[in-house]
Parts: structure tokens; sequence; C-alpha cells
């Protein structure tokens, strides 16, 4: 009887396990054993890591991946915190109503993103042009694509996903804590610094480390908005694996191996806030 | 509640600001004239016309239809006997099993393309260039999705005790699964892959690095005609966009359907 369930089970997870591991096991197990290879692909050794992380055309991918993530992550939780806020206070209806939109518009992202950016602020852009009616040609101050460009279209896509994920944590103040603390001669400001902000902070922590990784793995807006002008780590990974010139696998697979650290470093972070998270509220 | 008005301008200016980019698309997909002035001069379907009687467009629908319909087919009959098995005789594997289906959200698409194109550009099995190899990393890129779609049905319905009652009744386990189990979990797996679905024809860099070439996806063929004709391609964004919101739609309501079913049980019990 058991050994008929055991082979019954695996049978089952058998299709499953098969394409887990031949689309997703392999694959990385092949990038990260790829990365330890010299150019020739027989020697072993940590030359891509080192060239990864010193040579500054690709170091510099590195720094402005994470600043590019750091920006768009402050700013796009700064604008969550604010609205989510706003939200609480709405009738039940308008809630819901933003979390659907806020839900719809996260999926706004990659090349139609890019697409619609240009549409509004690029060089013959709706609003580049409206300015220039009035008399202020932002061109010369603002250019899409740019750093000061990216940075904007990017914080557009982390602000609905922020929304999503920070929303439902302002669900854990409950309202008598604020009768209790204005009771007891709390101000606003006192309530939010002592005990708003101190229960929000794993949540807002823990959403600030996805949007970091979601940032970090972005490709498609940049790469519609700038091709591959633009330094930025996944836009050096595209062209080392795949690119007109020269491909570079194992030095693309070091970068990939790197990003790919970075990644699951956001979310070990993300784990283990949600999880002091959710004792704190047992 | 004073300074309530402060909180209904901030709402209203978010709503501007998530909403500003998409309603300029759609502007600019209606507009016929549209290059000095504030609002478009005038208005035209022209480019929706352009765009559905592109035979190259259709076929880039076709494609993204048929790579993610077998994707998320493959996803929906083996992740749903697997997560069943695991939760029902498995529950040790379970935590295993999970920590497995976050591995896709740490791995952007830049770098799981990089191994996938490592492992079948050569050797035993060549897939590179194929659907075959876009399917595959399709069905992983889903995993998360269908999983905790899986498995919090499965903890709504409480599949143990039906799979007893189905047993005591004198149903086999396969019968117990396929009649009783699926069912009554068939809004959520359909809720799971209708999101899944929806990640999947937004999906650009893992088609344009494995398949690109070859095979052109609707956001392929959105990126190529970028450049080509703004009109025509605001047109793409908005088409692409309505199947979105109607995916979403249809997400609502099942959800709402599910709630409320369970809500029934809750009352008939």
């Amino acid at each position: 009887m058991n050994r008929k369930i055991t082979l019954f089970a695996i049978a089952a997870l058998l299709p499953f396990a098969l394409l887990v591991v031949g689309f997703l096991m392999l694959p990385l197990i092949a990038m990260i054993h790829d990365s330890f290879l010299a150019a020739d692909g027989r020697s072993y050794t940590l030359e891509q890591y080192l060239t990864a992380l010193t040579r500054p055309y690709y170091s510099k991918g590195i720094v402005n991946s994470l600043k590019i993530s750091l920006y768009s992550s402050v700013i796009g939780i700064a604008i969550a915190f604010v609205v989510s806020y706003a939200m609480t206070r709405m009738p039940k209806k308008i809630q819901s109503f933003m979390v659907t939109f806020s839900n719809l518009t996260s999926n706004f992202s990659g090349v139609p993103l890019a697409f619609a950016f240009i549409i509004l602020l690029g060089n013959s852009g709706l609003f580049t042009l409206m300015f220039k009616g009035w008399g202020w040609n932002i061109t010369e101050t603002f250019n899409l694509y740019s750093w000061s460009g990216l940075v904007f279209v990017y914080v557009y896509f982390q602000v609905p996903l922020a929304i999503l994920l920070l929303y439902p944590a302002y669900s854990g103040i409950h309202k008598q804590w604020r009768e209790s603390a204005a009771l007891l001669g709390a101000s606003n400001l006192q309530f939010w610094l002592r005990i708003g902000i101190p229960v929000l902070l794993p949540s807002l922590v823990g959403t600030f480390s996805i949007l970091i990784a979601n940032a970090m793995g972005a490709y498609a807006t940049a790469y519609a908005l700038v091709g591959s002008n633009y330094n930025l780590m996944t836009i050096r990974i595209g062209s080392l694996i795949a690119g007109d010139v020269v491909t570079q696998p194992q030095l693309g697979s070091a970068m990939a191996v790197i990003l790919g650290l970075m990644m699951v470093g956001a979310m070990w972070i993300n784990e283990r806030l949600m999880r002091r998270f959710r004792r704190d509220l047992q | 509640m004073n300074k309530k008005w402060i909180s209904v301008l901030v709402i209203a200016a978010a709503l501007i600001y998530l909403a500003l980019p998409l309603a300029a698309t759609l502007m600019y997909s209606i507009a016929k004239e549209w290059s000095h002035t504030v609002l478009p001069v005038s208005y035209t379907l022209e480019w929706y016309k352009q765009l559905f009687t592109d035979a190259r467009f259709l076929s880039a629908v076709g494609r993204t239809l048929t790579v993610s319909g077998i994707a998320l087919a493959a996803s929906v009959s083996t992740m749903t006997v697997s997560v069943f098995v695991v939760y029902m005789y498995l529950p040790k594997l379970e935590r295993y099993l999970q920590a497995l289906t976050m591995i896709p959200f740490a791995v952007p698409g830049v770098v799981a393309a990089v191994g996938l194109i490592k492992v079948y550009s050569s050797g035993p099995i060549v897939l590179s260039g194929t659907i075959w190899i876009l399917v595959g990393a399709y069905y992983v890129l889903v995993i998360p999705y269908m999983y905790q779609g899986i498995r919090n049905s499965l903890r709504t319905i409480d599949a143990r005790r039906l799979m007893e009652a189905a047993e005591i009744l004198g149903a086999s386990k396969i019968k117990a699964f396929l009649q009783v189990i699926v069912p009554n979990i068939m809004n959520g797996i359909l809720i799971s892959a209708l999101l899944s679905f929806s990640i999947l024809i937004g999906e650009f860099v893992m088609a344009n690095f494995l398949v690109g070439g070859s095979y052109e996806t609707i956001q392929i063929y959105l990126m190529r005609r970028l450049n080509e004709n703004g009109h025509v391609s605001s047109a793409i964004v908005i088409a692409y966009f309505v199947i979105v919101l109607i995916l979403s739609g249809m997400m609502l309501k099942l959800g709402a359907r599910f709630q409320k079913n369970e809500h029934n049980k809750e009352n008939a019990a």
C-alpha cells in the first residue's frame, strides 16, 4: 500500500520535476559553471568575476543598476507610502477601486511603458511640446533618454507595485491605537513616530527590497528607451550573451550570477522581515 | 477626521499620475493629426484598421497565444497534480516545494535567458530558436503564481476532508481527485492561469533572447514597430491593454464567485 502510494507520487511528480530540472535547474547550474570558465571555455578561473567587478565598463554598469534601483525605489516607496495612507481614509469602494487600478497599471511596464513615456516626454512628446509652447524648453534640463529620464520611468512602474505591497500593512494599525494614543495625549506626529512607523517598518523594508529587486532585474523598459547605449547591468548581460559584435558568454554568466546573488540577497531580507512582521502581529 | 481633502487630493493626483501615460497612448492611437497642439486636431480609427488588417500583427498575436497557451496548459496539468500530491501525501516536502517555487522570482529574465541559451544551443538537445525553449522558459516563469493559486485553493476547500469523504464513499484516489477536488479548485486554477497569461503576453526579454529572430510575439512586434509609426504602436499598446483589462475583469469575477461559494459553504455548515 505504502509502496503503491510512493510509486503513484513519483509518477505524478515526474513531469513537473522534469520541466523544472530542464528549464530552471540545469540552466542555472550551467550558467554558474560557465561563469568560472576562461574565455576559451576550458580552464577554470575567477577571471570573469574579476573583470566584471573591476573593469570600469562593467563595474560601472553594476553601480548604475544599483543607483537607479535605489533612487527609483526610494521615490516609489515614498509616493506609495503617502498614497496608501490616503487610501485608508477613503470609503471602502474607492479603496478597492484603487487596488484594482494599481493592479492594472502594475502591468504597465517594459516596452509599452517606454513607448508611452516617449509620447509624453520624448523629443516631440506631448508635454515637451506643451511646455515649449509656454516658453519653457524642458529638453534643456530633462532628457528622457538619459539617466534622469530612466529614473523617471522606473519610478512609474515602482509606484503601483509598492502600493499593492504596502497598502495591506496599514490594516495592521488599529483604529483603537490611534484613539488610545490620542486619549493619552499623543499628538498626530508622536503617534506616527512612536507607533505608526515602527509597526509599518518591517513592511516598508520588505517592500523596499522587492522594489530594489524589481528595478535591478528590469531590462525591457531601459532597452526600449535607450537601446544598448545605456550602461546598466541587465543591458550589459544582454549584449554579452547576444550582442551584435562579439559575445562573451562566460563573462555574461559571471555578471548574471552577480545579479542573481543580489536578487537573492534582496529576497532574503524580505523573507526575514516578513517573518518578523508576522510574529509581531500574533 | 478633518483635513480629509488632503487625502482626496493625494488620491486624485495618484490616479492622474498613473493614468496619464495610458491616456496619452490612447489619445495618440486615435489621433489623426497631433504634432504641435496640446490636444489632437482630429480623430480617426485608421490606425486600428491598419493594425487589425496587418497580417504580421495577427500572426504575432497568434504566436503569443500559441506559446503561452502551451506553457499554461502544461502548467495547469502538471502543477495541479504535483501540488495536490505534495499537499496530501508528502507534506514534509511542502517546504522544499515552496522554496523551489520562489526561485523564478529571484531570477530576472536576462539571467534566465543566459542559462537557457547555454544549455540548449548545443549538446544533446538543441532547442534554440524553436518555440519549445520559450515554452519551457514560460512554464518556469509562471510557477510562483500557479503554485500560490493552487495551494491556496486546496487549503480553502479543505482538500484533505473532501478526499477522505470521497474515498469513504468508494471513489478511487484518481477519481476522487478528478471529480471532487479539481472541480472545486477550478476557479482558483483559472484565476492563477489568467494572471499568468497576463504576465506572459507582456513578456519581452526571454522572447527576444531565446527566439526573437525567428518568432515574433506581440511584444517583439511592438518593439520593432516603435520607430516606424507611433500611431500604430500606440494602437498595439492599447489593444494589449484591453486584453489585460478583460483578463483582470475575468479574474475579479471568478474570484468573487469563488469567495461566494466559500461563503455559502460556511453558511451551510
